[in-house]
């Protein structure tokens, strides 16, 4: 049995016991017994340390009782369920050895808007240049081409309209996409487009065109009107953006039958209590829910600080509890970020290879320009090329395929690795100057809301049972 | 077993056979654009 610390996870909530066998990502639900018994284990531990803390906090427990849970350890590490070691780190060595190719656009339709976000890193859609600018057609069209081009033998192929506020640059739009359903069967893909709007411009025609077209749509609200008001107003004050668009989002998610698309807040300083705001959108009749944490500069007002983190995993758990009493009833809810998929989810190589930002996902700007992701856009220290020449600085591309949980040293040793697979390469340099940085608060986050969405499959699985 | 129940029986390990078909969705499209995760994506391997 190994006993360093790095191969088993272990939390209790939601009443519930929690062991994650790190490496084999088997997750198992325990009674207090095997949970301390397997803590004393993973600690490094003897079998009379094991002794010593039964005494002590189990000493009712005959040791009939304390054979058979042994035994039932023993049985899962017999099949690779429990302290299993980590088998993949040479298989990181082909990863990075492997071509190339780009499966995902995200097309900056505009880089303009209508709103003047407090928090917005493209700088009221702007991206660091001095003045507005929207996508042509035939710089969407060739960026089309270019995927196509460069997807190999890819068939599914992804198409983000983002901004600034992509509505803004409608027609555009749906040029592209008519562009891309005549291009796709005779290439053999399928482009699977999505829209991501603050809905200010949502009305029935974009509605009807979304439905038809759009695999997904990003709406952008924050949850409670104060909140998004202060976060969200128009460049004019005196308007509610929340009046405008809470009808508009409403009527375009029950056009999609309450599936394929989020409602998508933003949480900062200025609202710690987030759950509520969760909680606000799903009283409202959303059933696709994500409230995000904030991307900011340490020096910005309303940044999350280590110092916020008890709070803000108390209002997770909160928010946990909740949606395991809504569950089954006509009120609950999907949380984007509890969402987890433990039957069907991915390979280990996904899990490893992180977001695919600067190899297979790219962002194009207006001008047709490529970046890493949405987030570089702008910071011209990694401009990639454009998309009538391709990616023509391979060193940036290079530098970010190296980018795995193996070579992020605080990754190699945390449980969520194969979670978060070493997370977002934008917030590690914001925060570190270097896409292999930390953002150690990013990070506590990320694990307790995996904690979370482990807990709520678990008590799902008990009342099943 | 009496003291332990497993959440999921697919092991890690036994998704480096067939795995790495690269055809599932890039997280960051799905929703949350700053916020890498990918536990919760699919796996749209047919094979």
């Amino acid at each position: 049995m190994n006993n360093l610390g790095e191969y088993i996870h272990q939390f209790r909530q939601q009443g519930v016991c929690v062991v994650m066998d790190i490496n084999s990502g088997t997750i198992h639900v325990t009674d207090p017994l095997v949970y301390d018994i397997i803590e004393v284990h993973d600690k490094g531990g003897t079998y009379d340390d094991v002794m010593k803390m039964l005494k002590v906090k189990h000493k009712n427990v005959p040791l009939s009782e304390v054979s058979e849970a042994y035994s039932e350890i023993q049985t899962l590490i017999n099949e690779d369920m429990l302290f299993t070691d980590d088998p993949y780190k040479e298989r990181v060595l082909d990863f990075k050895n492997q071509k190339t190719v780009v499966k995902a656009l995200c097309l900056h339709i505009a880089h303009d808007c209508n709103l003047s976000c407090k928090y917005c890193f493209a700088e009221e859609g702007m991206y660091h240049g001095k003045k507005a600018e929207l996508m042509s057609p035939e710089v969407g069209k060739k960026a089309l081409d270019f995927l196509v081009a460069n997807s190999g033998d890819r068939r599914n192929l992804e198409v983000d309209f983002f901004g600034g506020e992509p509505l803004l640059n409608f027609e555009t739009v749906k040029e592209i996409v008519r562009y891309g359903r005549n291009i796709e069967k005779k290439n053999k893909k399928k482009f699977r487009f999505t829209l991501t709007t603050n809905g200010v411009l949502v009305n029935d025609d974009v509605i009807e065109f979304a439905n038809k077209e759009m695999d997904n749509v990003v709406l952008s609200i924050d949850g409670r009107k104060e909140i998004n008001d202060k976060m969200r107003p128009f460049r004019k004050e005196g308007v509610s953006t929340y009046d405008i668009i809470l009808p508009k989002l409403k009527k375009f998610a029950d056009s999609r039958n309450q599936d394929r698309y989020y409602v998508r807040g933003t949480f900062t300083r200025e609202n710690l209590d987030f759950s509520k705001d969760v909680i606000h959108l799903a009283d409202q009749g959303f059933k696709q829910i994500s409230v995000e944490p904030v991307v900011a500069k340490e020096t910005d007002s309303y940044a999350l600080k280590k110092e916020d983190l008890p709070k803000l995993f108390e209002e997770y758990e909160n928010l946990a509890a909740e949606m395991i009493k809504r569950d089954g009833t006509d009120k609950e809810f999907n949380f984007f970020h509890f969402m987890i998929d433990l039957s069907g989810g991915p390979c280990v190589y996904k899990r490893l290879s992180g977001c695919g930002s600067g190899t297979e996902y790219l962002a194009v700007t207006p001008t047709g320009d490529l970046y890493p992701c949405h987030q570089f856009v702008g910071n011209t220290d990694f401009l990639m090329g454009n998309v009538n020449d391709g990616v023509t600085n391979t060193a940036v591309r290079d530098r970010f395929k190296n980018c795995n949980v193996y070579a992020k040293k605080t990754c190699r040793t945390c449980f969520a690795r194969y979670y978060c697979s070493g997370g977002c390469a934008a917030n590690a340099y914001n925060f570190s100057g270097d896409i292999l940085g930390d953002y150690e608060t990013g990070c506590e986050l990320q694990k307790k809301r995996i904690e979370c969405a482990i807990a709520i499959q678990a008590r799902k699985m008990m009342k099943e049972q | 077993m009496k003291h332990i129940k497993t959440l999921n029986g697919t092991k890690l390990q036994d998704t480096v056979k067939k795995g790495g078909c690269g055809e599932c969705q890039t997280s960051c499209q799905s929703a949350c654009k700053t916020s890498c995760t990918v536990g919760n994506q699919h796996c749209e391997n047919k094979r």
